[in-house]
C-alpha cells in the first residue's frame, strides 16, 4: 500500500485533486485557491516598512498561511516520509537536451548538481535559485496571482486577466529554457 | 503537487520544450475540474461551511499592463528556478533546504515589487 504512495502520480490523478482545492477552499472559508498572495501577507506581517500595499489587516488572511503551512507539510509526507526512491521519468528528448546543457544527476525532483550550497555563489546557481526565486515573487505579486491564482482558480473562471498573465507565464519561461539557460548552464 | 511532479524543475523543463503531455494534464486538468465544480456550485446555489453564498471575486479585467509584464518576469522566474511558489513551499516542506533560498528571494522579490510599484505601468 505504502508502494502507491511513493510512486510518483499520473496527471489524471494529481491535476484532478489541485482542481478540487478551487471548491475546497470556496467551501471552508468563501476564498479564491491562491499561493503567491502569501508573500505579500508574510512582509506585511514581517517588514511592511510604511509602503501603501503592505497596508491592511494582514491577520484576515491567516487562511493563506494556514494553506502554505500545509503545503509545507504535505511536501514533508509526499516528499520525504513517501518519498520516491527512483530517479525522475522524463521523456528522453528533454533528458537529452538538458544532459548537453551538462544536467547528469536526475535522481529526485530538483538537479542537485545545480541547486546546492556551494553553487550559490557561483553565477549559475545564483541565477537559478536567487534570481529565478526573486523574479518568481515580484512577477507574480505584480501580475496579481502566479500558476494557482491565474492558471488554475483564474482560468477555471474565464477571466481575461488570467488568460494574458498565463500567456505571459509561458513566453517567459520560453525565453529562459531556449535563450537563458543554454548561457547560463555552459 | 509533490506526488504529481509539478515541483519537479526537471518536469518544469519538459513542460517547456514540450516533450511530454504531463504537466499540460495536470495543469488542465485542474483547471477543469476547477471550472466544472465552480459550475454545479453555482447552478446547485450551494453555500459554503458557514452558510454564506459561495463566490469568487473576478479578478480586475480592466488593465492589461500588470499582466503582461508580471507575466513575464514571472515566467522567467519559473523556468530558472522550475518552481512556482507553492511547490517552493512544498520542495522546503520535503527536506530540500536549499529551496529556501528561492522561497526567501521570493519574498524578497513580493517586497520590492510593493517598493516599486506606486513607479510600475499597471
Amino acid at each position: 500500500m505504502f508502494d502507491i504512495l511513493r510512486q510518483p502520480w499520473p496527471w489524471y490523478v494529481g491535476g484532478p485533486l489541485i482542481g478540487l482545492m478551487v471548491p475546497l477552499l470556496l467551501y471552508i472559508g468563501n476564498q479564491s485557491f491562491g499561493v503567491s498572495s502569501s508573500f505579500r501577507h508574510l512582509c506585511s506581517a514581517t517588514v511592511p516598512a510604511g509602503l501603501e500595499y503592505f497596508d491592511y489587516n494582514w491577520k484576515k488572511h491567516k487562511w493563506n498561511i494556514w494553506l502554505v503551512a500545509g503545503m509545507i507539510i504535505g511536501g514533508f509526507l509526499g516528499g520525504y516520509v513517501f518519498g520516491n526512491p527512483e530517479p525522475i521519468r522524463l521523456a528522453t528528448d528533454a533528458r537529452q537536451q538538458l544532459s548537453a546543457l551538462g544536467i547528469h544527476d536526475f535522481n529526485g525532483l530538483i538537479p542537485r548538481g545545480l541547486f546546492n550550497w556551494h553553487n550559490l555563489l557561483t553565477v549559475k546557481g545564483f541565477m537559478v535559485m536567487v534570481i529565478g526565486g526573486f523574479l518568481v515573487g515580484f512577477g507574480a505579486r505584480y501580475a496579481g496571482g502566479c500558476t494557482s491564482g491565474h492558471a488554475i482558480t483564474g482560468m477555471a473562471t474565464f477571466q481575461k486577466a488570467s488568460l494574458i498573465s498565463v500567456i505571459g507565464f509561458f513566453i517567459g519561461g520560453l525565453i529562459v529554457t531556449y535563450f537563458l539557460l543554454p548561457v547560463i548552464l555552459n | 503537487m509533490i506526488k504529481s511532479e509539478v515541483v519537479s524543475w526537471f518536469r518544469i523543463q519538459e513542460m517547456f520544450r514540450f516533450d511530454s503531455f504531463h504537466m499540460y494534464g495536470v495543469i488542465g486538468s485542474a483547471i477543469l475540474v476547477g471550472a466544472v465544480s465552480i459550475w454545479v456550485i453555482n447552478r446547485l446555489g450551494l453555500n459554503d461551511m458557514d452558510g454564506n453564498t459561495m463566490e469568487l471575486k473576478p479578478k480586475d479585467n480592466s488593465t492589461t499592463k500588470r499582466y503582461v509584464f508580471g507575466g513575464l518576469i514571472f515566467g522567467l522566474g519559473w523556468a530558472l528556478t522550475g518552481a512556482c511558489p507553492g511547490p517552493l513551499y512544498v520542495l522546503s516542506g520535503s527536506g530540500l533546504l536549499i529551496m529556501v533560498v528561492p522561497l526567501v528571494s521570493a519574498i524578497i522579490g513580493a517586497w520590492v515589487y510593493g517598493l516599486l510599484r506606486p513607479r510600475l505601468p499597471h
